[in-house]
């Protein structure tokens, strides 16, 4: 991600946030517009946006940390989403998961595995999401396929 | 309406998507060939399923791959009918096909047929009729029908929607809402996102005859947002019905006005609970609210609001329209058995031969699904178990396969139907591992508003490693059986109180996956509770 300074990445998160200020309950729509735009949400980012839409620091912090979409810290360069649940697990999601967190490892710290509950893919499981791209009937060899050009 | 021999279709449906089609589109156009992005036809195992409009009608190939497009262009698309045989995956005219034809395809009748784009092929495949007709109509005339027609919640509780919009027509409020649950989060289920991203406007259509019976001129639909297709089918579908005047002032020149908002949830299955839904709607922590009131006196910022799932939305226009030629809620009320009618829409899930969408009339057999339908198992092993209902929904045998599968009799059997979804494991599946990662997901999903919910699933994860690691089995079996008859009575939602449902039948159906002795002949485990002696650790 590009670093921009303090001054304009609040000046961005307000004009987000003041375009939504006419919708009902405009906080959600706004975390996720400041989480799409600008990678992840800040502490300041948090003042801001409560000041716009006034509401208390502790409401929109409340928010942010309820849900797991909302990021406080920067995605690693690349990610991968396995689904871990009921239906995938039922065609080996769990050894899948376990291989690609070591695969994951083997290709350093720019690479984030996470684990995902239904994409809804759930008859052409195992299910991934791969740098934004969904993904059915998943194998480790796909994975390993799918993830080649991501070398350390 | 009809479209020109050589015409392709190729599903832009995710799962189609997950598995290549996005590449098979592309090739084709490639090649010059206009290309149609339908849903999906449901029968997911043969996807990228391309069809090719030919004089026999359309006609399938499926498990198209893209370096396979140029083999099928090079002798000519339009007669793919006539060569049909010497094509790998050809699949004949895809209505036809005895999966698809011998289903009672009614909420899924235009997936997979119309281009869900175009509000022109809705309009041909009868869209819009019962928008028209219900407008004619006063609104308790509308929710007089759609009582009549017995349709019922399907988001899972199965309560009838009429009744629902009865009282909220009839409660007092300058401000009223329809509210669309499309936070789709169970497991082995996809019917909503197959029906927004395939049918879009239908959603749209069933919210509008929603707003005119209730009373409501706003409508908000939350999706989940691990679902970017469908949210990208729904709004282009919106602009679509604002444009063509279906949506906003003076609708069709009735007089309605009704504005339809999008909005994304944010990764938390609870918010799948209507009530979290409400307050994740209104920009707060998706926590479960106490009933009463329930939301249709109380509900979107404390307004009487109609809240129901997509399937249900998408059963109205049909229901206000025509079937067969006469009325869509006598037609409706026909189909299905005793309390349960109409058609339910199974999803075939899990280690399925076959996976896809089965729409039926309530009260087909689980066995039909799993064996016929379903063909057994991908790995070709024996099923040992399939979970009916999601998350939440109970493990059953292949003893209780002759269950019909309606609200009732499933309910009569410890079980529920939920939202349609059957997940199927083989004989490799360990089911006290089933039972903890039950626990364990409620432990990571619960809102933490109730205790026996929050402290509920923690204590039951930890008992069921005690039964697994063989330590005082029988009576950490007997502390797990009250501990899910505390969850079940008293949690806030059903999040906690069905958690139980997947663990106590795993129990119930197969003991020797918890108590390790039971495999070597031991007498059967006793549930019972054991005041004596020690403890559970």
């Amino acid at each position: 991600m590009t670093i921009t300074p303090a001054t304009d990445r609040a000046a961005l998160v307000r004009a987000i946030a003041v375009q939504h200020l006419d919708e009902r309950g405009a906080l959600m729509p706004v975390l996720h517009d400041v989480n799409e735009e600008l990678g992840h949400i800040e502490r300041q980012d948090v003042e801001a946006i409560a000041d716009v839409l006034n509401l208390s620091i502790a409401d929109v912090h409340g928010v942010i940390s309820f849900y797991k979409d909302f990021r406080t810290a920067p995605a690693a360069a690349h990610t991968v989403a396995l689904c871990r649940a009921e239906a995938c697990q039922a065609v080996g999601a769990e050894a899948l998961y376990a291989d690609t967190v070591q695969r994951a490892g083997e290709l350093g710290d720019d690479v984030e595995v996470d684990e995902i509950f239904c994409f809804g893919n759930c008859a052409l499981g195992p299910s991934g999401m791969i740098d934004g791209r969904l993904y059915g009937r998943l194998s480790t060899d796909r994975v390993t396929e799918l993830t080649r050009g991501w070398q350390p | 309406m009809t479209r020109a021999t050589g015409t392709v279709y190729v599903p832009g449906d995710a799962a189609a998507v997950s598995v290549g089609a996005d590449e098979v589109a592309v090739a084709f156009e490639a090649a010059g060939v206009p290309v149609i992005r339908n849903g999906s036809r449901g029968m997911l195992w043969l996807e990228p399923l391309v069809e090719v409009v030919t004089g026999a009608g359309r006609v399938g190939v499926g498990n198209v791959s893209a370096d396979e497009v140029p083999t099928l262009l090079a002798d000519g698309l339009d007669r793919l009918d006539q060569r049909g045989d010497d094509v790998r995956g050809y699949l004949g005219v895809v209505d036809e096909h005895p999966w698809l034809a011998s289903q009672r395809r009614v909420s899924f009748e235009r997936v997979g047929v119309v281009d869900p784009a175009s509000v022109v092929d809705y309009e041909a495949h009868g869209g819009w009729a019962g928008l028209r007709r219900a407008l004619s109509l006063s609104p308790a005339d509308v929710v007089a029908e759609v009582t009549a027609s017995g349709l019922r919640g399907r988001g899972g509780a199965g309560f009838p929607a009429g009744v629902k919009w009865k009282t909220v027509r009839e409660a007092e409020s300058d401000l009223k809402f329809v509210a669309c649950n499309f936070d789709e989060g169970d497991s082995g289920t996809f019917a909503d996102r197959m029906v927004v991203e395939g049918d879009p406007f239908t959603l749209v259509e069933g919210m509008t005859i929603t707003g005119h019976a209730v009373g409501a001129v706003e409508g908000y639909i939350y999706v989940r947002s691990e679902y970017p297709h469908a949210i990208a089918a729904l709004r282009r579908a919106i602009d679509t019905a604002y444009t063509h005047g279906y949506l906003g002032r003076d609708i069709l020149g009735s007089g309605l006005t009704f504005d339809l908002h999008v909005r994304v949830g944010a990764g938390a299955y609870i918010c799948g609970e209507e009530s979290s839904m409400l307050d994740s709607l209104e920009g707060r922590r998706g926590e479960v609210r106490a009933k009463p009131p329930i939301p249709a006196i109380a509900g979107l910022f404390g307004r009487p609001t109609a809240v129901n799932n997509v399937l249900t939305l998408c059963a109205v226009p049909m229901i206000m329209g025509s079937v067969d030629g006469g009325p869509g809620w006598q037609r409706y009320a026909e189909l299905g058995v005793g309390r349960s009618l109409g058609t339910q829409v199974f999803q075939l899930a899990g280690n399925v031969a076959r996976g896809g969408i089965v729409e039926l009339p309530f009260g087909v057999s689980l066995r039909e699904l799993v064996e016929e339908y379903a063909g057994g198992t991908r790995t070709g092993r024996p099923v040992r178990a399939v979970q009916v209902g999601g998350p939440l929904g109970a493990y059953l045998p292949p003893e209780q396969f002759d269950l019909p599968l309606d609200y009732e009799s499933l309910a009569e059997a410890g079980a529920m139907l939920g939202h349609g979804g059957l997940v199927v494991f083989d004989d490799t599946v360990d089911m006290a591992r089933m039972a903890r990662f039950a626990m364990e997901f409620c432990a990571v999903e619960s809102c933490g508003k109730c205790t026996p919910c929050r402290i509920g699933s923690v204590r039951g994860v930890e008992t069921i490693d005690r039964i697994i690691a063989g330590h005082d089995v029988s009576l950490n079996l007997t502390l797990l059986d009250d501990l899910c008859e505390t969850m079940t009575k008293g949690s806030l939602c059903a999040m906690g109180g069905l958690t139980p449902m997947p663990v106590q039948s795993a129990i119930k159906y197969w003991p020797e996956d918890f108590d390790a002795g039971l495999a070597e002949g031991r007498a059967p485990l006793s549930i019972s509770i054991q005041r004596n002696g020690e403890g559970p650790n």
